[in-house]
């Protein structure tokens, strides 16, 4: 390694295994090597934590030996500073959507406005118990009721349940509520149907219901093929699973005509609100005919995505659906105070502990109050806006050739390019390109999803990017093209900037090391 | 394995299965086109000696970093022996995946199924 | 154009022409059937600056009475533990906050590790070497633990001890009623899962049991009585376990418990009015390739650096899809973050301290509340943090009379029962002025009865 004419000696370079030698502007910079985890910091007998007084008596039989554990477990000893220097040093090593670009197709990376984080944490909502009497968290309760009614118009399905937990959670109650409505008719429909362009929670969630996926093809505009789906739409299809624009960021203009085929053979339509930031206050998936919507409020309403969670999936549904709506549910009587009631006889039941992630409606309810029917409608029109700049952009610096939009010519809110032009005449992978913006600072757009397009990279701009953050981005995929085309290994064997480099996950997957190994004391 | 081969002495299933026959025994695998798409393999879990598998259904899965897939019987039987070997070394299949890598060895119990096989011409021909 | 917006009239101008459309409606006209358009706007308010969001719901919070606003023992799944300022620091922390589930390893090396040491910790309490990265919440974790049971070995019965709370149970059957398992529940006696009854309903058909210990009503369970119970049958043994208490208490690993779930709130997370918070998930080796959710494994990179990275992905969802070991899409990565940045805070020998101080300050409370007259013990099986009384009056106007002192004794139960839930925040004054302000309105609600005869 050099630079301006400083050549780092091979001593120089491996005095420490342990540490890493960069030379960097003619002079040495010395990094550890590997990181430690927590277990392997701190010392016997330090401490954070400062037990408040014992003021009662001990008592000895309190709890009988054989049921007392013998040795402490071997948590981490630490100082307070050690451990906030920890923590603090591993953020360092993330990636984040408050520091860069985050164009992952299907997940809605838009801004979490911190306003959400302040109000979140006033502690009449943070610190109140989920089994305070409802008498006394009327404030709480009229949240809830009041981002009911927002979401059910949004959807333009009239009853919502807040409480799944996710996205997936979300379809789960879907699935089971589909179920019970064909079982309270004397029905046993075993099938769903769900197009191959499906997210992949679809066929797992179904199998969990007890049911059956059956795939439906896509035709050459990236719509549901409807032949295929008449072939297949029968007396045994309980449902059909779609999101609309799909995950090729297509509307399917043949939305009418699906749901009257599937309504015509007594089906439910299940709308998966993965992709609900394209059309808010545009069209609505009550309006299109779908039965059961769900929404995702850590992607469409900005709940902080939190590393891969906390999240939160309420679904809307209409008339036919509601009565099996899970317990329990928010319920406001004659004089405008609210309840929780679990008197639905033909409920599902529960699909979760206490009413649901209080935490995330606190945020959404925020963020629709923020934003009103005039701005979550710009927010979906300037989500659509970008995503079809961006895709503008890349065209005129030359960039479709090698990556070609997969479907159609205009997108909704993301779009689908196929890197199998790339592949072929550049030798390099999708995944090759992803590992090299990381070295121009931006998250990659999600890769190899949906299966349908062969190298796939799904784009979703969102709409809280700045017009020069899309041009940055398109300029820098120009750049690796023009990059791959002179020398592939570049790309290949990105990144080179991150803290670490490319990772064996072969080696993590055949022989898992999932914990830290502990020496005992 | 660094290239395409499908060796003559095999017989092919379309699920991408070969067997080895050897008087009323057979050895069963993946073939190379399986293992190219599957990726490097992680993980085997051999079914149970004495378990019988039928023509035409699957036996057990083989799993890589990206996919698990299932492995299909080409032929009836009952299993006598099962690679354990693929335990430690699971990456046998992606780098033998005629030799080392074979999963399970059979007794037939129809061996006139072997008709509906393929060769490896008609194999290589159907493949993509 | 919003405060999150930034599309000005010139950037909408210049866009438009660089996609070749006359306007934004263009964009839509040409994708979205005219027949779907809403045609209106949504009705819903206007939207509000920042400082009128922030007084309305200031406004909501208001109305509600929180542990800051009364003198709350109130439990049953939720408790009001203290949690440290450094955990707020750093769920708040933007790195930690708003980046999605690291698909992408290079750039997520924080929250993967984070990922590996919350592992590593539970596996420490649970004495049971795997464990996932979480997930959502208790309740779910104990359902998800059943169909691990199912698809393990497809038997179509749960033996379910009606010790489990409430709400796992509810959610289990939900669950299971979509999975196609039968729930049988077995009742208590003196408190605890009755063992006869227990034995009695494992048979063959039985594909896993269900306890919960300490159970909903406070009680110490025999784990290893239980466990054994289920030995013979083959039938995988789930206990829920409440994490804080296993400074003390014997861990579910070395009880024979195959697979071990909780309700992770009470390490680092808000009450929150019911969530978000954790599920933690816990099992032996035999069922690792089974775990639901997310797991971080290490390996390293080309240049031979220590990485982590997320592993044994075939068993999820977007792979495995119709054969995947759930559905779960997202770990609740940023409560975990809390959970395992809350068990270093604690360290080797708080999570003892802490434990024994619940252990005696709950049997004080026990002892001063049941020294009342008209107040029994519904049990008095061993207990650590919470316990579960009867009272000689109705147990509802008792509450009303405690919450006029600024009191919230506990969770109301049928007959007149009454869950009291302690914590290190419960100081001993406090439980005294519990004692007083309950013996008080228990007395007062006999008197009326009494003169109402």
């Amino acid at each position: 390694m050099s630079h301006n004419g400083h050549h780092l000696t091979d001593n120089e370079l491996h005095a420490d295994p342990g540490i890493e030698i960069h030379a960097h502007a003619g002079r040495k910079v010395r990094t550890e090597r590997d990181t430690h985890t927590v277990f392997e910091k701190g010392a016997p007998g330090r401490r954070a934590f400062v037990c408040p007084e014992f003021d009662v008596p001990r008592r000895d039989d309190a709890l009988p030996e054989r049921f007392r554990r013998a040795q402490p477990p071997r948590l981490p000893e630490l100082s307070e500073p050690e451990i906030v220097r920890h923590y603090v040093n591993l953020s360092k090593r993330n990636f984040d959507l408050d520091s860069g670009f985050y164009p992952l197709g299907s997940c809605t990376m838009k801004h979490n406005p911190r306003l959400h984080e302040r109000v979140a944490a006033l502690p009449g909502h943070a610190r109140l118990h989920p089994l305070q009497d409802p008498s006394r968290a009327q404030g709480a309760l009229e949240l809830m009721w009041n981002l009911e009614r927002a979401l059910a118009e949004v959807a333009g399905l009239p009853h919502v349940s807040l409480q799944p937990s996710a996205g997936s959670h979300g379809e789960l109650a879907g699935v089971l509520l589909t179920r019970a409505y064909h079982e309270d008719r004397g029905e046993r429909r075993t099938k769903v149907l769900a197009p191959d362009t499906a997210h992949g929670t679809n066929p797992a969630t179904v199998t969990m219901a007890g049911l059956e996926v059956v795939k439906v093809g896509t035709n050459d505009d990236g719509g549901v093929d409807l032949d295929d789906l008449r072939a297949k739409a029968g007396e045994d299809t309980a449902c059909l699973m779609l999101t609309n624009p799909n995950t090729l960021g297509i509307f399917d203009s043949n939305i009418e005509e699906i749901a009257r085929i599937v309504h015509d053979v007594g089906a439910t339509l299940y709308y998966d609100g993965a992709n609900l930031n394209a059309v808010m206050g545009v069209t609505r998936p009550g309006d299109m005919g779908f039965d059961i919507v769900h929404f995702n409020l850590h992607k469409t309403f900005t709940q902080p995505h939190g590393g891969g969670g906390p999240g939160s999936g309420p679904i809307a549904v209409s008339d036919r659906i509601a009565p099996y709506l899970m317990v329990p549910r928010v319920v406001r009587a004659d004089d405008g105070s609210f309840d929780l009631s679990i008197d639905f006889p033909e409920s599902i039941g529960r699909l979760r502990g206490f009413q649901g992630n209080y935490g995330t409606f606190v945020r959404s309810y925020a963020y629709i109050r923020s934003l009103g029917a005039e701005g979550l409608k710009d927010a979906s029109q300037t989500a659509v806006l970008n995503a079809n700049y961006l895709l503008a952009r890349l065209r005129t610096l030359g960039v479709a050739d090698k990556l070609p939009l997969a479907y159609g010519k205009l997108c909704m809110h993301e779009f689908v390019l196929s890197g199998a032009p790339m592949k072929r005449d550049l030798q390099i992978k999708t995944l090759d390109l992803a590992k090299r913006l990381l070295d121009f600072g931006f998250h990659p757009p999600t890769v190899y999803f949906p299966l349908l397009v062969d190298e796939a990279l799904l784009v979703e701009p969102t709409e809280t990017e700045t017009r020069e953050t899309l041009d940055g981005f398109a300029d820098a995929v120009a750049e690796i093209l023009r990059e791959a085309q002179a020398d592939p290994d570049i790309a290949r064997n990105a990144p080179y900037s991150t803290p670490v480099r490319r990772l064996d996950e072969a080696a993590a997957a055949k022989r898992p090391r999932i914990r830290e190994s502990l020496r005992d004391r | 394995m660094a290239d395409a081969s499908y060796p003559d002495d095999l017989l092919y299933h379309t699920e991408h299965d070969w067997a080895r026959l050897d008087g009323d025994t057979a050895t069963f695998g993946v073939t190379w086109y399986a293992q190219d798409s599957l990726g490097e393999i992680v993980f085997f879990d051999p079914p149970e000696v004495g378990s019988t598998v039928t023509k035409d259904e699957p036996y057990a899965e083989v799993e890589s970093v990206k996919a698990v897939s299932d492995v299909y019987a080409p032929l009836s039987g009952e299993i006598v022996e099962v690679n354990t070997g693929l335990g430690d070394a699971p990456e046998a299949i992606n780098d033998d995946p005629y030799g080392e890598g074979w999963l399970v060895k059979v007794r037939l119990s129809d061996p006139s199924e072997t008709d509906e096989l393929m060769d490896a011409a008609a194999y290589t021909s159907s493949l993509p | 154009m919003s405060r999150y917006t930034a599309v000005t009239e010139t950037d909408l101008k210049e866009m438009l022409a660089e996609i070749g459309v006359a306007s934004l409606d263009e964009l839509f006209d040409a994708q979205v059937p005219a027949g779907v358009r809403l045609g209106r706007e949504l009705d819903l308010p206007p939207g509000l600056p920042e400082q009128d969001v922030y007084a309305h719901l200031r406004e909501l919070a208001a109305r509600n009475v929180s542990v800051e606003d009364e003198l709350s023992f109130l439990g049953a799944g939720m408790y009001d533990h203290y949690v440290p300022s450094l955990i707020d620091m750093l769920m708040e922390r933007s790195e930690f906050l708003t980046p999605y589930t690291p698909y992408q390893p290079e750039i997520s090396q924080g929250g993967l590790q984070v990922m590996f040491e919350y592992q590593t910790a539970i596996c420490e309490l649970t004495a049971l070497p795997v464990s996932n990265a979480s997930v959502y919440e208790g309740p779910s974790a104990v359902a998800a633990a059943g169909y691990l049971a199912k698809l393990a070995n497809g038997r179509p019965r749960f033996v379910v001890s009606a010790g489990l709370h409430p709400h796992a149970r509810e959610t289990l059957r939900t669950m299971a009623h979509g999975y196609g398992a039968e729930l049988v529940e077995v009742p208590l006696r003196d408190g605890v899962t009755d063992p006869d009854a227990w034995a009695g309903a494992i048979d063959e058909r039985t594909g896993a049991v269900f306890f919960q210990n300490p159970n909903f009503y406070g009680a110490v369970e025999d784990a290893e009585a239980l466990a054994g119970a289920a030995k013979e049958s083959g039938a995988v043994v789930i206990g829920s376990y409440d994490a804080i208490t296993l400074g003390v208490l014997k861990p579910p690993g070395e009880c024979g418990v195959d697979v071990a779930v909780g309700e992770g709130q009470p390490l680092g997370n808000r009450l929150d009015f019911g969530g978000p918070s954790f599920g933690w998930f816990a099992a032996t080796e035999a069922y690792q390739r089974r775990m639901p959710g997310r797991i971080a494994g290490e390996t390293r990179d080309v240049d031979g650096r220590r990485g982590f990275v997320l592993t044994l992905q075939t068993r999820e969802q977007h792979i495995r899809r119709e054969k995947a070991t759930s559905n779960i899409c997202t770990a609740q990565a940023l409560n975990a973050l809390g959970g395992v940045a809350y068990l270093t805070w604690l360290g080797r020998a708080g999570i003892v301290e802490l434990g024994e101080l619940l252990l005696a300050r709950t049997a004080y409370a026990r002892d001063a509340l049941c020294a009342l007259d008209g107040v029994e013990a519904l049990h008095t099986q061993p207990v650590i943090r919470e316990f579960a009384v009867r009272l000689d009056a109705p147990v509802a106007r008792v509450l009303a009379r405690c919450r006029e002192q600024g009191v919230n004794p506990g969770l109301p139960l049928d007959d007149d029962g009454l869950l009291v839930a302690i914590t290190e925040r419960r100081t001993r004054a406090d439980i005294d002025r519990l004692a007083e302000t309950v013996g008080a309105a228990v007395a007062a609600e006999r008197e009326a009865v009494g003169a109402r005869a």
